[in-house]
């Protein structure tokens, strides 16, 4: 965008709206840090203080699509100020559900309580810390505007699907060697699935920046090769 | 722990895109065949170049909007494609413009003639005081000395085609001026479609009406775009997104991008149409 805009209060709207959806990516980044420490470090004090936070979460969830329908009911934007809207209305519900499946860690986290030990844990922490950065990449590219980015993003989806699998089989391997093991493999199990979740959702995140960016809709082009972040699969409903 | 970082973020302005071709979708139905063309048509306001250089491409039965800011050449644009313009002392137009493949500026071509092939409803309505709601159907064919075989019938159809035969059907004596404003913009409409145009200009339509009457008339100019090539000037971006197929942006006389009216709205191809859009300009 080149000039300056005639109205600034919309402009101060869509100032508003962005800084609105950047706190809540904050905390979302936050809690997933959070909960991953819980994990890594046994604690699962933490990872009880951590439940609650979701609903600041939910709660920035519901301030930003009230905002984003003032300003559709009062604007009737076009061209990238509708796409940053739409977009904008999209994003909040991902971040949101990125949310509950931190909760679902953290309950996992409660459940297994010090078993294992930190070395137990195999590939978890990896993984954790891909989708992490793949969170923070989708982040910086929707404030940066960088569809190139987010590209990237949605290169590193694959990357995390095969760390999964390879992570899946492990678990899977383990607890094929007595019923003693099938309790903690199958939490473990969710954590990880939990987390290869996140890596879609943060992937679904940048695909909705290409589109702010560039109009161009990449959903389902089958390039992470994974399927895409549905509200079905997520092992709570939304709270 | 990783530190939250997004507050931290400073929001940057995007790269500037580039202007590029229009080029149509490979899974787009095909396009209907072209009704009317401007080719390097220019136009002069005394010594001020209003239009400079515009080529347009209008499809049969589609509806063009055009937009664009106060000054920008959109209505001299429209009263060059009825041979409008050069009625205005002073004024002059170079360029051509092809109905049907024939220019309408070639010598010796009638100019009433073309403004009965291609009608015109300006922003306000202005039916002839004097006559009746059935003589200002039937004024364009008395003003062009046609004759008229069934002038009831004509008078009719051309109301039905309006959307105001049901209102006025029992008032056909009563004084043009008598109807309420969306009323009388109905009536300018029909008496464009008594001529049986092959084309319809529509100078802002809508500006001097209320939201009911103006929807309407966008009801109107929807219906009719299934049956004439019809081009709109507004300033309503959401109407432009209402009732047109198209949409052409001008800034200071020239065409700047034209586009199907979605793909312009949603995603424009050039920088100006998207500052102006979006209420960039100053």
């Amino acid at each position: 965008m080149t000039g300056r805009r005639t109205d600034l209060e919309y402009e101060r709207e869509l100032r508003k709206l962005r800084e609105q959806l950047l706190l809540m990516g904050a905390k979302v980044e936050e809690l997933i840090a959070s909960s991953v420490k819980a994990l890594v470090d046994r604690d699962d004090a933490l990872a009880r203080r951590l439940l609650v936070l979701d609903d600041d979460i939910d709660h920035l969830e519901r301030e930003t699509d009230e905002l984003c329908s003032k300003i559709l009911a009062k604007r009737q934007p076009v061209a990238s100020d509708l796409r940053a809207i739409t977009t904008a209305m999209k994003m909040v519900t991902e971040l949101e559900r990125i949310g509950d499946l931190c909760v679902n860690l953290c309950e996992r986290v409660i459940e297994l309580g010090s078993d294992p030990s930190a070395d137990a844990l195999g590939g978890l922490p990896e993984l954790a810390e891909r989708v992490q950065q793949m969170l923070r990449s989708s982040l910086d590219a929707y404030v940066a505007r960088d569809a190139t980015g987010a590209r990237e993003v949605i290169a590193q989806d694959r990357t995390v699907d095969e760390a999964y699998a390879r992570l899946s089989r492990r678990l899977l391997g383990a607890m094929l060697q007595g019923p003693s093991e099938v309790s903690r493999g199958l939490r473990l199990q969710s954590i990880a699935k939990t987390l290869e979740r996140i890596g879609d959702h943060a992937t679904n995140l940048a695909e909705m920046v290409i589109f702010m960016v560039d109009g161009e809709d990449v959903r389902h082009l089958g390039h992470s090769g994974g399927s895409p972040a549905t509200s079905d699969d997520t092992e709570r409903s939304r709270r | 722990m990783s530190p939250p970082l997004a507050l931290s973020r400073s929001v940057s302005q995007p790269p500037p895109r580039q202007p590029d071709r229009l080029t149509p979708s490979p899974t787009a139905p095909p396009r209907p065949p072209e009704k009317l063309r401007t080719l390097g048509l220019r136009a002069w306001h005394g010594k001020t170049e209003v239009l400079k250089g515009v080529s347009l491409q209008l499809l049969e039965r589609r509806v063009t909007a055009i937009i664009g800011p106060s000054g920008c050449g959109k209505s001299t644009f429209l009263r060059c494609l009825n041979r409008l313009h050069e009625v205005v002392p002073g004024t002059r137009v170079e360029g051509k413009v092809l109905l049907g493949g024939v220019d309408i500026y070639e010598r010796g071509t009638d100019p009433a003639r073309v403004r009965g092939r291609v009608g015109m409803v300006f922003q306000k309505p202005n039916p002839f005081p004097t006559l009746s709601i059935r003589g200002n159907v039937l004024a364009g064919l008395r003003l062009q000395r046609s004759s008229v075989r069934d002038a009831d019938e004509l008078v009719e159809r051309s109301l039905r085609q309006a959307a105001l035969w049901h209102e006025v059907k029992d008032l056909l004596g009563r004084s043009g001026s008598s109807l309420s404003g969306g009323q009388q913009q109905r009536l300018c409409i029909a008496r464009a479609l008594a001529l049986r145009p092959e084309v319809l200009l529509m100078d802002e339509p809508c500006s001097a009406l209320d939201p009911i009457a103006t929807a309407h008339i966008e009801e109107l100019i929807r219906e009719l775009g299934e049956s004439y090539t019809t081009v709109v000037v507004t300033h309503n971006l959401q109407q432009a997104a209402r009732v047109s197929h198209d949409t052409a942006f001008f800034y200071l006389g020239e065409l700047i991008e034209h586009a199907e009216t979605d793909a312009l709205l949603t995603k424009p191809r050039h920088q100006k149409t998207e500052d102006y859009i979006t209420g960039r300009f100053g």
